[in-house]
Formats: C-alpha cells, sequence, structure tokens
C-alpha cells in the first residue's frame, strides 16, 4: 500500500515534468489536374487577437534561383499577412521544402523552439495551402491551452487540403 | 497629330475633376502584396470610362513620382506611352511601402486676340507675361491633382506616405496594402496639409465592363478629414474626391480645381 502510495505520489511529481506537447497531421490531397506543383503551406497558432504565437512549420520551394522562391510565399495570404511579411526566409527551424501528396506528420514540445511556451489561453492552430496555378485554402481548429486531459481535435480542408488533426497531450 | 492628340490628353486631365463621372484616371500595378527581394512590378496607367480598360488616352509620364520606402525617388524602367494607356516597370527591392504617384500642377489660360481663341498652359511661375496685353475674355484658372496607387514588399512601412502638403492629398490611417474584403479602412484627406473637412468621396470596384452598374459607394470626409470605406468584396478599388477652391498662385486665376484618386487593391479573406 504504501508502496502504491510512493509511485501514484511519484506520478503526481512527475506529470509536470513531462512537457506537453502537440502532434499535427497534414493531409496534402492528390489532386489530378493537368499542371501539377506541389503546394505552398504554412502551419502556424494565432492568439485570440489573430496576432501569431508560433511558426511552426513553412514549405515553400526553396531550391529555385533568382529569389522564384519566395516570391510566392505572399500567396498564402493569411499567413503573409500575420507573420511572413515580417519574416526573412529561410526560418530556422521552421521552414523547409514543399511536400508531397499524403500525410505529413509533425511533433511539437512544449518549452522548445518553435512551440515555445504558450501561455495559457484560447488558441486557432491555422493551416493554409497555397498552390501554383492552382487554388488557395486555410484550415483552423481552436484549442485551449495547456490542456487538462489528452484532446483530438480535426478539421477537412475541400481543395487544397485534405484531413487536418491536432491531439494535445497535457 | 502628336501635338493635338497630346494636347487632348492634357485637356481631359484637366477637366477629370469636374468630369470624374466621365473619365476615369488610373494607375494599376501589376501586383500590391509583395514577396521575395528581386521583385518588380509592371505599372499601366491611363485615362478611361471603364475601369480598368483603357479605351480613351495615355496618362502622361512625365508627371511620374515614385517614391521608395526610404523616401528616396525611383526611376520608372522601360516607361512606354501608346494609344490608350502608358506602361513602365518599378523594381521593388526595399521592404516596406512605395507610393507611385502622377501629380499634376499647373495653369491653363484661354484668351482672344483679334477674334481668334487662343490657349496657354504652364506654371504659374511662367503665367507673368504669357497672356499678351491687349487679349480679351481672359480666363485662368489652376489646377492640382494627383494619381496615385501603392505597392508593399514584406511588411509595409510609412516613409513614402508622408504628405507633401501640396493639393489634395491621402494620409493612410489604415495601410493601403494591407486591405482584406468585409473589413474596414480608414484613410484621411488632407489639403494643403490641412485636414479636408466635408468632401465627398466614391470608391468603385474594378471589372465595370462586366457589370450593369457601377456600384459606386460614397462617404463623406468628417472634421478631421477622415473617411472609411468597408469593402464588400475584393478588388481593385477606383477611389475619388475631388473639390473646388479659390486659393489660386496668381491672382489672375479666379480658382483652383483639386483632385486626388488611388488605386486601392483589396484582397480575399
Amino acid at each position: 500500500m504504501r508502496r502504491i502510495l510512493t509511485l501514484a505520489l511519484c506520478a503526481c511529481c512527475a506529470a509536470p515534468a513531462i512537457a506537453a506537447d502537440m502532434n499535427i497531421t497534414v493531409e496534402i490531397p492528390s489532386l489530378k489536374v493537368a499542371e501539377y506543383h506541389r503546394p505552398y503551406v504554412a502551419v502556424w497558432i494565432e492568439r485570440e487577437d489573430h496576432t501569431v504565437a508560433a511558426n511552426l512549420a513553412v514549405w515553400y520551394e526553396m531550391k529555385k534561383g533568382d529569389g522564384e522562391g519566395t516570391k510566392w510565399l505572399k500567396d498564402m495570404r493569411q499567413w503573409w499577412r500575420r507573420s511572413g511579411r515580417e519574416q526573412s526566409m529561410p526560418i530556422d527551424g521552421v521552414s523547409g521544402a514543399t511536400r508531397p501528396a499524403g500525410q505529413h506528420r509533425l511533433r511539437f514540445a512544449d518549452g522548445k523552439p518553435p512551440l515555445g511556451t504558450l501561455a495559457p489561453g484560447h488558441y486557432e492552430l491555422v493551416v493554409e495551402a497555397a498552390r501554383e496555378v492552382g487554388g488557395r485554402e486555410a484550415q483552423r481548429i481552436p484549442f485551449d491551452w495547456p490542456a487538462k486531459a489528452p484532446v483530438h481535435l480535426s478539421a477537412k480542408g475541400s481543395e487544397e487540403l485534405g484531413q487536418i488533426d491536432l491531439d494535445i497531450n497535457p | 497629330m502628336k501635338h493635338t492628340l497630346a494636347r487632348a490628353a492634357f485637356c481631359a486631365a484637366l477637366v477629370l475633376p469636374l468630369a470624374a463621372q466621365a473619365h476615369k484616371m488610373w494607375m494599376v500595378p501589376s501586383a500590391t502584396v509583395i514577396s521575395g527581394d528581386d521583385a518588380w512590378v509592371t505599372v499601366d496607367a491611363a485615362v478611361s470610362n471603364d475601369l480598368y480598360y483603357p479605351d480613351h488616352f495615355p496618362a502622361k509620364l512625365d508627371q511620374l513620382v515614385i517614391t521608395a520606402p526610404d523616401g528616396s525617388p525611383v526611376k520608372p524602367e522601360n516607361a512606354a506611352t501608346g494609344k490608350y494607356r502608358s506602361t513602365f516597370d518599378v523594381p521593388v527591392p526595399q521592404k516596406g511601402t512605395y507610393r507611385l504617384a502622377l501629380v499634376n500642377q499647373g495653369m491653363f489660360a484661354s484668351y482672344e486676340v483679334d477674334g481668334q481663341k487662343k490657349r496657354w498652359r504652364g506654371t504659374p511661375e511662367e503665367f507673368k507675361g504669357a497672356i499678351p496685353a491687349g487679349a480679351k475674355n481672359v480666363a485662368v484658372s489652376e489646377m492640382a491633382s494627383r494619381v496615385e496607387t501603392f505597392v508593399t514588399q514584406g511588411s509595409p512601412s510609412d516613409g513614402a506616405l508622408k504628405p507633401v502638403g501640396k493639393g489634395l492629398e491621402l494620409v493612410p490611417v489604415s495601410q493601403p496594402n494591407d486591405l482584406m474584403a468585409g473589413e474596414k479602412a480608414t484613410f484621411r484627406l488632407l489639403l494643403d496639409g490641412k485636414p479636408a473637412a466635408n468632401l465627398k468621396v466614391v470608391a468603385i470596384n474594378g471589372a465595370t465592363r462586366y457589370r450593369n452598374a457601377q456600384d459606386e459607394m460614397d462617404t463623406t470626409t468628417d472634421s478631421d478629414g477622415k473617411f472609411s470605406f468597408t469593402w464588400p468584396a475584393a478588388g481593385m478599388y477606383w477611389v475619388n474626391a475631388s473639390t473646388e477652391d479659390s486659393h489660386t498662385s496668381v491672382k489672375e486665376a479666379k480658382n483652383r480645381r483639386l483632385a486626388y484618386t488611388a488605386t486601392l487593391e483589396v484582397l480575399p479573406q
């Protein structure tokens, strides 16, 4: 009994030390179009006043010369307005090359960049995709931070985004 | 012929403020929100009936003043004037907001000598001695108009947007390259650097050729010169105000015509 109590106590003490984390799955749908280019995708967290709490991912064409890759960043209109236009690319630990169609898993830990430490409150996860000679779409998932228990949230895109999953572990 | 055309264009520009419903002067940039340091914009400038289809006269590019975010002047590249429109390119290497302006300031006079009708145009400095002694039916007026548009690379800035203090000018309260459909935008109009109060301002979305109505929105500036529009849809809006006063540079001119026009791009949410 005493041992169990000790164990329980340990678990209680240990819990806050295990950092909360956030797992995000972004699905890029495969599209049957004549001219396909991988989409530019931005993933970020917005506060209630729409200011950006954290940029989590920006996938864009990094290899092209002559600034041709950065030229289209503004097509992710919401991200560009909220945060992108303030950034100098590439963003360390955030930006990366465009990705193919399929599901892409991202994991972020509390207290570590790029998520950092979020103040307790109400937020929105925003995923925006813009495709050359294609369309543009943004999906939002509201969530509270920190979570008291594991939370699973999702949104479904209709054109340029597929299933978006957000799992928060306290 | 060329002269006649130029004069006709000039006259069109002169009567523009008072006949804004007939001909509209504008500049339309190929993009207003830009990312990347190597970016350029290409701009069309014309006087037309429909927005933004060049169908009347090209704008005169000798009036073009481009200001970079750091306040320095920028020279247009590849400038050309065609039958119906003028066009030019602008490199936008600096981060911030560029102001592109067609500044038209001048005087014009009409008079008769020996029963012959004559016309004169020029600057207030050139006016002295311009009208021959003994001329009859002398009518002199002055005009100041400004046709503008804005382009921002990276984050908006206001270094290029400082008012000159002459004629009708727009001072942003809302950033002119941060406009979204459904949102309210506020600006301030100044007349010779002071609030232009109680002035009617109109806004018309472009692509008028593809609808039956102009769908003109209008509002009036408050005592501080401020006015607002809530953009009903995305598009390239033509925003215009005009007025007249008697603050002329030379006593022979009875009145001064003033106009301000901006092309403002509103993006979808």
